[in-house]
């Protein structure tokens, strides 16, 4: 099996996803260039954190554009994985491959803090190796993290089991005052009908060492990597 | 010619930039203001070659699909000669 990491211009968390990928997961992982556009080689991408473009115009919106984009569409389509972490969440649902939209924090506030998260689903190539209903304590870093939808689309996602992540506390209760950025429902993360493409805001890449402060995101790269085990 | 380009979020969408604005400007002595909504304002310059017609279309499409994003946002678009 074979990661690829997508850099744009502005990425910054293109290396800690690499380290995690060649490191943890064990196996092999290259960095691919925005203007790449052959994704043949790959069985999973992920599109990771920071601020593509300066996060000019809206977050995610200019990143959509970039010739790697339509091969990750492609990609998607024809099955294969995509795992789009923060910035790379915005740049999924700006790309039409998620849907609705992330928004300026409730209150304005760049939050940077390990919070919880419930973890709503297992049924997915992200989360298979996790117990529906246990909690994560994973990093965030972003204004604009409030997801929003319209009704019809937050209940499609509710029908369909496709809210993977909710924000909560440590307990695991789905509360207002869990939720750090006012996203509906408290949504952290969400995949497609497919359910080979999952964006969410933390930073699970961040926590897969206990020196840097929690190891709880290991089990999404240990999932997905299962998955592609299985599927070879 | 000139193209105008405004794009505003959709109403019902939250905008905590427009209620920290409103915020301010209250904390600055003005009253009975019901609400701000922030938006964004673009000019777009196009040469000779594009008439007025041509103009609003392609403006239109990049108001669409680029400006702005259709889930919490709507736009404007304005010819000038």
């Amino acid at each position: 099996m074979k990661f690829g990491v997508i850099v744009f211009p502005g990425s910054n968390c293109d290396h800690d996803a690499y380290h995690v990928i060649s490191k943890h997961v064990g196996q092999p992982v290259d960095f691919i260039w925005h203007r790449d556009t052959d994704l043949s080689t790959y069985d999973a991408v992920i599109i990771p954190g920071g601020f593509s473009y300066g996060d000019y115009l809206r977050a995610g919106a200019l990143a959509r554009f970039s010739p790697v984009m339509n091969s990750v569409k492609k990609f998607a389509e024809s099955g294969r994985f995509v795992l789009g972490i923060c910035n790379g969440f915005q740049i999924l649902c700006e790309a039409g491959l998620l849907p609705g939209a992330l928004i300026r924090n409730r209150d304005l506030h760049f939050v940077c803090e390990h919070i919880y998260v419930r973890v709503e689903t297992n049924d997915s190539p992200f989360t298979n190796e996790l117990k529906r209903g246990s909690v994560l304590r994973i990093p965030i870093a972003h204004a604009e993290g409030n997801y929003v939808c319209d009704d019809a689309t937050l209940a499609e996602l509710q029908r369909e089991d496709r809210i993977v992540f909710r924000y909560c506390d440590k307990d695991g209760a789905v509360t207002d005052e869990a939720n750090p950025n006012g996203s509906r429902d408290n949504i952290a993360g969400i995949c497609n009908r497919g359910r080979n493409v999952f964006g969410l805001m933390p930073h699970p890449e961040r926590a897969c060492e206990d020196l840097l402060g929690s190891s709880d995101g290991r089990d999404i790269f240990r999932s997905l990597a299962a998955t592609l085990a299985a599927a070879a | 010619m000139k193209a105008k380009v405004y794009v505003n979020l959709k109403a019902g969408v939250l905008d905590p930039q427009g209620k920290a604005i409103q915020h301010s400007v209250e904390l600055l002595g003005f009253s009975g203001i019901e609400d701000v909504r922030q938006g964004k304002y673009f000019e777009i310059s196009l040469d000779d070659s594009v008439d007025t017609q041509r103009a609003r279309e392609s403006v239109e499409k990049m108001a669409r699909e680029v400006l702005s994003n259709p889930i919490i946002e709507e736009y404007r678009v304005e010819i000038e000669a």
